[in-house]
C-alpha cells in the first residue's frame, strides 16, 4: 500500500501543460476509436453480405441439439437461452467440484512439502514440480484418453465401499432422493444462509451475542437430511449400473485435471506463505513455551493466511477459466457448447462471442468481488 | 531453504552433544538422524513415504523402461510395458508435423539459430546482453521466418498449415513473446499514466483479457478477426492464433512489468527528473532497465505458462505436439496408445519447462544477492 503511494507521484515530476495532456489523450482516444470504427465497419459489411444483422433474438429459437451431460433438464426443443443456462451450470458444476478437491489436495500437498522428513518433502516436491511443469490441457487429455478410456467394463469396475463405482462409462455415485418436504426445506436452508449473515450484521447487538443464529441453518440441514426419502445407490444390473447418479468420463477427467493442476499451485502457495512467516515469530512462540501445534495455529497460520488468500483467489479464478479446457474432451461446458455447437449451428459469431465474454467477465467480477471481501477480513489492520 | 525450516522443531528434540564428525558413516548417520528421523513423527512420515514409494515406483519403472518396447512398425510388437515404438516410429511427425521431409533441415537450422540467440541473450555474464536481446527480437525472427516460410533464395515455399509438432509450440511461444513484450510494456506504462483517458483504456484492455479464458480469446481470434478485417483479406490461421495468444499474454506481461516499475524507488524518478531527463528518457535510461531486471523471473514464468498454453491451439485445429499426437492415435496401426503418446509429450514439456524454471530461480537468487 505504501509503495503505491510513493510511485504514483510521477505527474508532479514531469508536469504536463493541460493543453498537451488533452492533446495526447485526444490522439490516443481518436486512434482507438478509429480502429474500433474500422472493425465495426468491416464487420457490418461482412454481415450485410450475408444479409444478417446483429441480433440476439436467435436465443429464443429452439436449439435442436441434445447435451450429452447436464444437471438441468435441457431438451433439444428448448431455446438457445436454455442451452446457455444448461452449459453454464455444467461449467459451474465442474468448477465447484474442482475448487473443493483442489483445495483439499493442495493443502495436503502443501503440508507434505513442509514436512520435517526430508524424504516426504522431496517426494511431494517432485510430484508438485511434475504437475506444474506440464501443460494442463495435456493432463486433462491424459486423464481422459490415457486413464478413463482404458478403464474396465461395468462388471469389473473399481468400487469403493459398494457406494462408488468407476468404470469406462464413468463414476457412479449415490444420489439423494427427494421426500415431500425436501424442496421447501432446501429453499429455507438457502434463505437462512443468506439471511443469517445479514441479520448478524444489522441487528443492534454485539456480533458475539448473535452467534447462536448459525444454529438455524444447522438445524435446517439436519431436518433436510432427515426429510430425504432415501438414497439411490448404484447397483450392477446386467451389463450396467442402475440407480445413483453417473458422472460421465469427460466430467471425471476434467475434474481430475483441474484439481490436480490447481492443487500443485496451491501447495506451492501454502508452502511459500508458511515459510514466509518470519522465523523470529516461530522462535518467539517457542520461547514463550507454546507447543508446535498451538504455535502453528495461533502464530504461524494467521500470518500465513494473510499472504495466502489473495493468491488462492487467483488460483480459483484460474480454475474457473480453465474449465473451458473441457472443450478438448467434449465436456459440454459453456465454451464447447457456445463457441462450438451454437456457433456452427446459428453462424452468429459476434453475438456468441459477446455472450461468452460477458459470462466470463461477470463471473470473474463477482468472484473477485466476493473474494476481495474475504481478503479484507484477513488483511492486516494497521492502526 | 526448506531444510533450515525444519530446524526449530528438530531443535526441540534432545540430541546427543555435538558428536565428533570423523568418518563418512558418521556424517551420513547424522544426516539421516536429523533429516529423516528428526522426531518421532518425522520418522513415521519417512517410513510411510518409503512404503508408498516402494509400492508405486517399481511398477512405474517396469512400465516405463524394463518391460517397454522401443522399436517396431505396428502395435503388434507391444507387450506389457509402454510401447515406445509408437513414439520412435512417429518421432519426426511429433517434432516437425507435416513439414515436408526434404525441407526439415530448415526447421532444424531455424531452431539452432533461435537457440544460439536465446542462450546469448539469457547468459547473465554476457557483456553485450542488451544487444543480444535486441537481436533476439529483431534479426532472429527475420532469419527464422525466412527459413521456415521459404519462397526466397531458392527455398521452396512451405505454407503454414504444414507446420506442426513440437516445433510449432516453440515457434508460437517465440512469436508471441516477440509481439507481446513490447505491447505489454506499452500497456503497463499506459496504465500507470497520469492521463485518465490513456490509463482507463489500458486498464480496460488488460482487465478484459485477464478476465476471460485463453481458449475464448483463441476462438475469438479465429472467428472474429476475419470479420473485423476488410473482405477478401485472407488471414492465415497460424497468424490468427499468434494474434490471439499475443493479446492475451500482453495483458499478463503488462501486470508483471507494472509490478516491476512500481518496485523502483521513488528516488530514482526524482533523481532523473532533477537531472533534467524527460519522461521518456527517464523511463528508457533509468526506470525500465532496472524494472526489467526485477521482472525477468516474472517474464520467464510467463514464458513457461505460455509454452504450456500453446497446446490449446490443438483445440482450434492447429497440429501442435498435442494435436499431432491426437491425430497419430487415430492410425489403425497404433490404436489405443494414448498413454504412451501423452507421457512422451509430458516428458518433453517437463524438461523444457523445468529447465526454464531453474533459470528463473537462478535469476531470482542473483537479484536477491545484488540487493544485499
Amino acid at each position: 500500500m505504501a509503495r503505491m503511494k510513493t510511485t504514483s507521484g510521477n505527474a508532479a515530476l514531469w508536469p504536463m501543460k493541460p493543453a498537451h495532456a488533452l492533446l495526447w489523450q485526444g490522439v490516443v482516444v481518436a486512434c482507438a476509436l478509429t480502429v474500433l470504427i474500422w472493425f465495426g465497419h468491416n464487420a457490418a459489411s461482412h454481415l450485410a453480405r450475408r444479409s444478417m444483422e446483429l441480433d440476439f433474438s436467435f436465443l429464443w429459437r429452439p436449439a435442436g441439439f441434445a447435451m450429452p451431460f447436464q444437471i438441468t433438464t435441457f431438451k433439444p426443443t428448448d431455446s438457445y437461452a436454455m442451452a446457455l443456462v444448461a452449459a453454464f451450470s455444467n461449467t459451474l458444476l465442474v468448477s465447484a467440484l474442482g475448487v473443493v478437491t483442489a483445495t483439499i489436495l493442495g493443502l495436503a500437498l502443501g503440508v507434505m512439502r513442509l514436512s520435517n522428513s526430508w524424504l516426504m518433502r522431496n517426494a511431494s516436491g517432485a510430484l508438485v514440480e511434475l504437475v506444474r511443469n506440464t501443460p494442463q490441457l495435456l493432463q486433462i487429455v491424459f486423464w481422459y484418453v490415457g486413464v478413463l478410456q482404458l478403464l474396465p467394463q461395468a462388471r469389473q469396475s473399481l468400487s469403493l465401499g459398494g457406494l462408488f463405482h468407476l468404470n469406462i462409462r464413468g463414476l457412479f455415485v449415490p444420489y439423494p432422493l427427494a421426500g415431500d418436504w425436501t424442496t421447501i426445506l432446501a429453499l429455507l436452508l438457502a434463505l437462512s444462509l443468506v439471511l443469517v449473515p445479514l441479520l448478524r450484521r444489522f441487528l443492534p447487538m454485539r456480533r458475539r451475542g448473535t452467534r447462536w443464529l448459525w444454529l438455524v441453518p444447522a438445524v435446517l440441514l439436519v431436518v433436510l437430511v432427515e426429510s430425504l426419502s432415501g438414497w439411490s445407490v448404484p447397483a450392477l444390473k446386467g451389463f450396467n449400473f442402475a440407480g445413483g447418479m453417473v458422472m460421465p468420463p469427460e466430467l471425471v477427467a476434467l475434474w481430475a485435471g483441474l484439481s490436480l493442476y490447481s492443487a500443485a499451485f496451491i501447495a506451492e502457495i501454502v508452502r511459500g506463505s508458511v515459510e514466509g512467516v518470519a522465523k523470529g515469530q516461530r522462535e518467539a512462540a517457542y520461547s514463550l513455551g507454546l507447543r508446535p501445534w498451538p504455535t502453528l495455529r495461533l502464530v504461524v497460520l494467521p500470518q500465513a493466511l494473510r499472504v495466502m488468500i489473495p493468491q488462492m483467489t487467483n488460483q480459483y479464478l484460474n480454475l474457473i477459466k480453465s474449465s473451458s479446457l473441457g472443450a478438448a474432451i467434449a465436456y459440454p461446458e459453456i465454451v464447447q457448447i457456445f463457441a462450438g455447437t451454437v456457433l456452427n449451428q446459428s453462424g452468429r459469431a459476434i453475438e456468441v462471442m459477446v455472450i461468452l465474454m460477458g459470462v466470463f467477465l461477470s463471473v470473474n467480477l463477482l468472484a473477485s468481488a466476493g473474494l476481495a471481501r474475504l481478503n479484507a477480513r484477513f488483511a492486516l489492520k494497521e492502526r | 531453504m526448506s531444510s533450515t525450516d525444519a530446524a526449530p522443531v528438530a531443535a526441540a528434540v534432545p540430541r546427543e552433544p555435538s558428536p565428533q564428525l570423523v568418518s563418512a558413516t558418521a556424517i551420513i548417520r547424522r544426516w539421516v538422524q536429523t533429516n529423516l528421523f528428526g522426531s518421532m513423527r518425522a520418522g513415521l512420515v519417512t517410513l510411510l513415504t518409503v512404503a508408498l514409494l516402494v509400492v508405486l515406483v517399481p511398477p512405474l519403472f517396469r512400465w516405463l523402461v524394463t518391460d517397454a518396447v522401443f522399436h517396431g512398425q505396428s502395435r503388434a510388437v507391444c507387450g506389457a510395458g509402454a510401447c515406445w515404438a509408437f513414439v520412435t516410429d512417429r518421432i519426426d511427425m511429433f517434432l516437425y508435423g507435416r513439414y515436408p521431409a526434404p525441407e526439415r533441415w530448415r526447421v532444424k537450422l531455424a531452431g539452432l539459430v533461435l537457440a544460439t540467440f536465446v542462450i546469448a541473450a539469457a547468459w547473465p555474464r554476457n557483456p553485450r546482453q542488451p544487444l543480444c536481446i535486441l537481436l533476439l527480437v529483431t534479426l532472429c525472427p527475420l532469419i527464422a521466418s525466412t527459413l521456415l516460410l521459404g519462397g526466397v533464395f531458392g527455398l521452396p515455399f512451405v505454407p503454414t498449415d504444414q507446420w506442426g509438432g513440437l516445433s510449432l509450440n516453440i515457434l508460437l511461444t517465440y512469436a508471441t513473446i516477440v509481439i507481446a513484450l513490447p505491447l505489454g510494456i506499452i500497456l503497463a506504462l499506459g496504465r500507470r499514466s497520469s492521463l485518465p483517458a490513456i490509463s482507463w483504456l489500458c486498464t480496460g484492455f488488460i482487465e478484459l483479457l485477464r478476465g476471460v479464458p485463453l481458449l475464448a480469446v483463441l476462438f475469438m481470434a479465429m472467428v472474429m478477426l476475419p470479420m473485423f478485417l476488410p473482405e477478401g483479406t485472407g488471414f492465415d490461421r497460424l497468424l490468427r492464433a499468434i494474434v490471439g495468444l499475443s493479446l492475451f499474454v500482453a495483458a499478463y506481461l503488462a501486470e508483471i512489468v507494472r509490478a516491476g516499475v512500481q518496485g523502483i524507488d521513488k528516488g530514482q524518478y526524482e533523481a532523473s527528473a532533477s537531472l533534467g531527463l524527460s519522461y521518456w528518457n527517464a523511463h528508457r535510461l533509468i526506470v525500465l532497465p532496472q524494472a526489467f531486471r526485477l521482472t525477468v523471473p516474472g517474464i520467464v514464468n510467463t514464458v513457461i505458462d505460455l509454452f504450456k498454453d500453446t497446446t490449446l491451439v490443438s483445440i482450434i485445429g492447429l497440429f501442435d505436439l498435442l494435436g499431432i499426437i491426437g491425430q497419430a492415435l487415430k492410425d489403425p496401426n497404433w490404436l489405443g496408445l494414448g498413454r504412451e503418446g501423452y507421457v512422451f509429450a509430458a516428458i518433453v514439456f517437463f524438461i523444457c519447462c523445468y529447465a526454464m524454471s531453474l533459470y528463473s530461480r537462478s535469476i531470482e537468487r542473483r537479484i536477491a544477492q545484488a540487493r544485499h
